[in-house]
């Protein structure tokens, strides 16, 4: 049990570690609704996974990256709307994933655990993978974290200044795959982007620079982990949602300080 | 004189709309030049081609080896939830030549470096925006309407200071403008622009040029002449201001 609640927590910790910083990045630049497209891809992922009977981690992290690098070109030939593609590519990939899940008759698989995820069941083998691929992303995030901040602050000037910005925005997409691909196992495809936009967004309007609202989002990543799975443990109600719900109370709480800082 | 960027034939097309025909022009080493031409008239769009933001359709363009080029865009829209002191946003330049106090100074901003980007006023975001583009110790300087959303006295002075950042760091200016005053009295060579270039050359030249009259009318024939100011008011004989707002000049 002890064993079982370390890996849970250790996971939680490492999964907040990454999305603080790549949450910040996601509210800058306006691209909430991305994140949330890679997510509902990952059921996708979970259905081919288990089709071609290869690693569902593996195969989830395949499809979001390979979405995330087909949307720029899909989006120049088409001429559509960013955000009508995001919204198409959201609920064809979800379909076709839900699709291809009950087509796997009798495999017995769990489609709430892959929807809402579960941290407590997280094992030793989980937490390794998760612990290459947040620490990775966030140590590839960590390394360009200036030239991701000039981007998002005025993409022509840094590309007047000689910055790869193309190469950066495929850069923070793919990174935002792999968060997503990993975080799924934790809170789930369908609020795993809450976890990367609540915490960036509530620590966003108590911060001064951006470093403080990336320091601030893990920060009250971590607070929401600890303090939802408390509450799971507590209560018995699946911890995905819980946290997802302290994350959000926090949100309120720091609307609330920010108002009465400013009066 | 050393040509830092020339254009050969450009021409910008967005569906069925041209934007730009047959643009041929050169920049040169230490020298001002400025875009005038009416609203539409593409010179963003001709700003945009020359800092290879966009394509052209046809034609080509073609930049000096190694051209360190200063940018002022015309407007900066942060995200509010992206906080950034003055200093930050200096510090997010991608190659710096000078220390950020010094650019500061040339930009006449020194005493922003604490603020926050967020609580500018237009003329004080303009003079951090020309800090930024002049840390790179620009060869060519390119302002895209640096004098929006600045008063009229932070003009003159804005105005001022890029001719005398030609002096001090030799860079070649491209400047968007709509003041035509200055345009006439301070800058090197002047392209009129309106889809084509229209006239092109020394502000002398271009003055006369039948084009420019017609493009700017009426706007052209106070240029030239000394400074003349719009009146909301009469005045006295002995000069005191009768009815309508306050008058400035004595």
């Amino acid at each position: 049990m002890t064993d079982l609640l370390l890996y849970a927590l250790a996971a939680g910790m490492i999964l907040v570690a990454a999305t603080g910083p790549l949450g910040t990045i996601i509210v800058w630049q306006r691209m909430a609704y991305y994140g949330d497209t890679l997510a509902h891809s990952a059921l996708l992922g979970v259905a081919l996974g288990l089709m071609l009977n290869v690693s569902i981690e593996l195969s989830v992290i395949g499809v979001c990256v390979l979405l995330a690098l087909g949307l720029g070109p899909l989006h120049k030939v088409s001429g559509h709307n960013m955000d009508s593609l995001l919204g198409i590519a959201a609920h064809t990939s979800l379909a076709l994933g839900l699709v291809a899940v009950s087509l796997q008759s009798g495999s017995g698989i769990d489609l709430n655990s892959f929807l809402f995820g579960d941290i407590f069941a997280v094992t030793r083998r989980d937490l390794v993978l998760l612990a290459c691929v947040a620490g990775g992303s966030l140590a590839v995030l960590l390394a360009n974290w200036n030239a991701l901040v000039a981007l998002a602050a005025h993409r022509d000037l840094a590309q007047v200044e000689g910055r790869a910005v193309n190469r950066l925005e495929i850069l923070q997409m793919v990174l935002i795959a792999l968060v997503v691909a990993v975080g799924m196992k934790i809170v789930g495809v369908l609020l795993i982007s809450a976890l990367l936009i609540i915490p960036a967004t509530a620590a966003g309007s108590l911060s001064r620079s951006p470093e403080a609202v990336a320091a601030g989002a893990t920060a009250l990543g971590m607070i929401s982990v600890i303090g939802g799975m408390i509450c799971a443990l507590q209560l018995d109600i699946p911890a995905g949602p819980a946290i997802v719900l302290f994350a959000s109370l926090l949100f309120f709480a720091s609307v609330t300080l920010r108002k009465a800082r400013a009066s | 004189m050393k040509t830092l960027i020339s254009t050969r034939q450009v021409a910008l097309r967005q569906g069925e709309r041209q934007i730009l025909s047959d643009i041929s022009l050169e920049l040169r080493e230490a020298e001002i030049t400025s875009v005038i031409g009416p609203n539409g008239a593409g010179k963003t769009s001709l700003v945009r081609i020359l800092l290879d933001l966009n394509r052209p359709t046809s034609g080509s363009v073609h930049r000096a080896q190694h051209l360190r080029i200063g940018y002022m865009p015309q407007k900066l829209n942060v995200n509010t939830a992206l906080p950034l002191k003055v200093k930050r946003f200096l510090n997010l330049a991608a190659h710096s030549a000078m220390s950020i106090d010094e650019a500061l100074q040339l930009a006449g901003a020194s005493q922003l470096k604490e603020q926050s980007m967020h609580k500018l006023s237009g003329g004080e975001t303009q003079r951090v925006l020309l800090a930024r583009a002049l840390l790179a110790k620009p060869q060519l300087l390119v302002l895209d309407e640096p004098a929006q959303g600045v008063d009229i006295t932070g003009q003159e002075a804005l105005y001022q200071r890029i001719s005398d950042l030609r002096d001090t760091l030799h860079c070649a200016v491209l400047v968007v403008s709509h003041d035509l005053h200055w345009v006439m009295a301070k800058t090197d060579s002047v392209i009129c622009l309106n889809q084509h270039v229209c006239c092109h050359g020394h502000p002398q030249t271009v003055s006369t040029d039948p084009a420019y009259l017609t493009l700017f009318g009426q706007q052209a024939e106070t240029a030239l002449a000394p400074y003349v100011h719009e009146h909301d008011h009469a005045h006295s004989i002995d000069g005191d201001v009768i009815g309508g707002g306050a008058c400035q000049h004595d």
